[in-house]
């Protein structure tokens, strides 16, 4: 009996003591979690590099550096006209987007967006829903004409922008957009544009 | 040891190649599993252990009987069972979730929403760069094989196209009225990690991320949101990230507007201001009252009831309503059913574990008597607001609203003869 006894207390001794290492362990995982939005949440503190993939080459970022800010951050060297726009956007874009000129039967199905609007329309598009003039530039140089993205050059990109900006009648026929001239364009939708600011609570906004 | 009463075709093989007990005739696994066959030879081990050939007259194969006929054997890739079809809906440049056929939380992976603005682009891993230039202190390029040795994290969020509402007709489904939602488990590395190895400058408060498709897709996001939550990920639900998910690698801003979270990312400039982007301006924004709403980032929370839902047939009696609820700003706190057209609401039972920014599963025990009503589901969040009406967001934005960002109530009608429609609003 008394050895059975002894056996059983040293069994209870382990369990207490595997006790205590997991609350531990438990609590310092706690401790570790707490951490973890900073650096390190093992053992070991992060590095202040990792020293893992390669610095950017000047050309690399300049091959794929495309974007352009509303502040005309990004548009590049070139120029075009409204003139050269219109000779562009009837050989490659009117396909789907119809002309700009006639005006379409009001049952048209396009295969794309309607690209003109006016303070009257109800169709939201450049003339009366977008804020920045920059962003016209931006995209079809990115993603136009749909069939063949990227395929303009920059001075095709300046010249159907401001082709779809007169048709808004935004600028005047014998525009010419450059680098200094397209941020300059002040859009009718730009004063409606507000940002939200909501933060979640109970109010519905 | 008695016979047993399959042949493993596994220890078959390898006791094949042990022993060689078959003297003539090989047995082709087709013909053992039946077709045509009613006499075939096939393999036994005796009461001994011993293999041995015995021809075992078939009676007709009763299909219809799984205790009577032996299965295909393990597969390298398993597939539903032929009897399940939960297919996404889809259009020229979206498909929408089967959530009535989804029993929690989790999508699976082929069944998550897609959607795409140039289509899905085919991208060799090895040959796809991602970029991270403009306001660090180290302009620099990963290859995914990079990326993979930074420090890992998982994640489970949902994710929700901002243009997720559609109404019309009484005869809609779960899919086709909320389907642009979806929810995985992500794996890939903190955004604030690639920040800090690039040395993201202090006056840096927006970035741009850019797409690797043809619409080279790209939106701002505020640089506090990169180093709050914002991931990198590459794979999702345990496996590489689906290509119409944005294989080799998407971003991942968790509660915030699917079109924010760039697929198929290749770039990422820091900036001081953001560069106001298409899908930034002319898209995903809306107006509110005489102005038009921009930066809607966060995902409003949301509930839906998938069952009972159109087109399912009730019966009466006890009817366990279930769905799914979420919140881009958090974890939802609650869910509440009315089942007499929202004139009294009770909690519904939510399924544990509730994560942060994540579909949660709900369910409320329910009798129907037979009697003609409707039914209701709306979320509560953590910052304690609920899941408003129609009507409340048309209050509170004006009569001009569009699909963006909207997230009403849904509710289903229960007919007399038991059938479900769904509640639409012209
Ligand atoms: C093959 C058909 C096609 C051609 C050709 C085409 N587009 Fe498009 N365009 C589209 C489609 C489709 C969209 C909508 C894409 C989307 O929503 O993601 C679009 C969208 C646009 C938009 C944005 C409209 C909006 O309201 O958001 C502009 C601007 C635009 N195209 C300009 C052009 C210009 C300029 C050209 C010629 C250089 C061109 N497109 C050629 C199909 C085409």
């Amino acid at each position: 009996m008394p050895k059975r006894f002894n056996i059983g207390n040293t069994f209870l001794a382990i369990a207490l003591g595997l006790c205590v290492i997991v609350i531990l362990g438990a609590y310092n995982n706690k401790l570790a979690t707490v951490n973890v939005s900073g650096f390190g949440a093992d053992t070991t503190q992060w590095p202040t590099s990792f020293g893992f993939g390669k610095p950017a080459t000047q050309q690399q970022i300049m091959a794929w550096d495309i974007d352009v800010r509303s502040d005309g951050l990004g548009l590049p060297p070139g120029s075009g006209t409204v003139v050269q726009g219109r000779v562009i956007y009837n050989t490659k874009c009117m396909a789907c987007h119809g002309s700009l000129e006639k005006a379409l039967p009001p049952d048209a199905k396009l295969p794309a967006p309607v690209l003109v609007s006016d303070s009257t329309s109800k169709v939201k598009a450049i003339g009366n829903y977008w804020p920045y003039a920059s962003t016209v530039f931006d995209y079809i140089r990115r993603a136009m004409p749909y069939n063949l993205p990227g395929s303009l050059t920059d001075n095709e990109v300046y010249s159907v922008t401001a082709y779809l900006l007169n048709a808004n009648k935004i600028i005047k026929a014998d525009a010419m957009l450059d680098a200094k001239s397209l941020p300059q364009i002040v859009m009718p939708a730009q004063q409606l544009f507000i940002n939200d600011d909501r933060h979640g609570g109970p109010e519905v906004r | 040891m008695a016979a047993p009463k399959y042949v493993d075709m596994e220890s078959q093989d390898n006791k094949a190649k042990e022993d060689q007990p078959f003297t003539h005739k090989k047995i082709s696994r087709r013909l053992l599993l039946g077709g045509a066959a009613t006499t075939a030879i096939v393999a036994m081990q005796s009461s001994l252990g011993k293999w041995i050939q015995v021809s075992a007259q078939q009676p007709l194969l009763k299909i219809d009987d799984p205790t009577k006929r032996i299965g295909p054997g393990p597969s390298v890739a398993g597939k539903r069972s032929p009897f399940e079809h939960p297919v996404r809906i889809k259009s020229d440049t979206s498909s929408r979730t089967p959530l009535q056929d989804l029993y929690s939380s989790l999508t699976p992976s082929d069944l998550h929403y897609e959607r795409h603005h140039a289509g899905v682009p085919l991208i060799d891993p090895e040959k796809h760069e991602l970029l991270i230039h403009g306001m660090v202190d180290n302009p620099m390029v990963f290859k995914l094989t990079d990326l993979k040795r930074f420090p890992s994290v998982t994640r489970t969020c949902f994710l929700e196209c901002s243009g997720n509402f559609r109404s019309g007709k009484e005869t809609m489904n779960p899919q086709e009225i909320c389907g642009l939602t979806s929810q995985s488990e992500w794996t890939g590395l903190m955004l604030s990690t690639l920040f800090r190895e690039a040395g993201v400058q202090p006056k840096a408060t927006w970035f741009l991320a850019e797409g690797s498709d043809a619409a080279v897709m790209t939106r701002s996001i505020p640089v506090k949101k990169g180093f709050d939550d914002a991931m990198i990920v590459y794979a999702q639900n345990g496996e590489a990230i689906r290509p119409e998910q944005g294989y080799p690698m998407r971003l991942l801003l968790p509660g915030w507007e699917g079109n924010t979270c760039i697929k198929w990312l290749r770039r990422l400039e820091l900036s001081d201001a953001p560069f106001m982007t298409r899908e930034e301006t002319s898209k995903y924004t809306y107006p509110v009252k005489d102005r038009i709403r921009q930066f809607s980032f966060e995902m409003d929370a949301r509930s839906i009831i998938t069952y009972p839902a159109y087109p399912n047939q009730l019966e009466r009696g006890w009817v366990e309503i279930r769905g799914i609820a979420w919140s881009g700003r958090g974890k939802v706190v609650q869910v509440e059913v009315s089942t007499d057209a929202g004139k009294t609401w009770n909690a519904a039972r939510l399924q544990e574990p509730v994560l942060d920014k994540a579909h949660t599963y709900f369910r409320y025990l329910w009798q129907w008597k037979g009697d003609e009503t409707e039914i209701m589901s709306r979320a509560i969040d953590e910052t304690n607001y609920t899941q408003p009406t129609l009507q409340q967001l048309i209050d509170a934005r004006g009569s001009q609203i569009n699909g963006y960002h909207m997230n009403p109530i849904t509710a289903w009608q229960i007919k007399r003869d038991g059938r479900v429609l769904f509640k639409y609003i012209n």
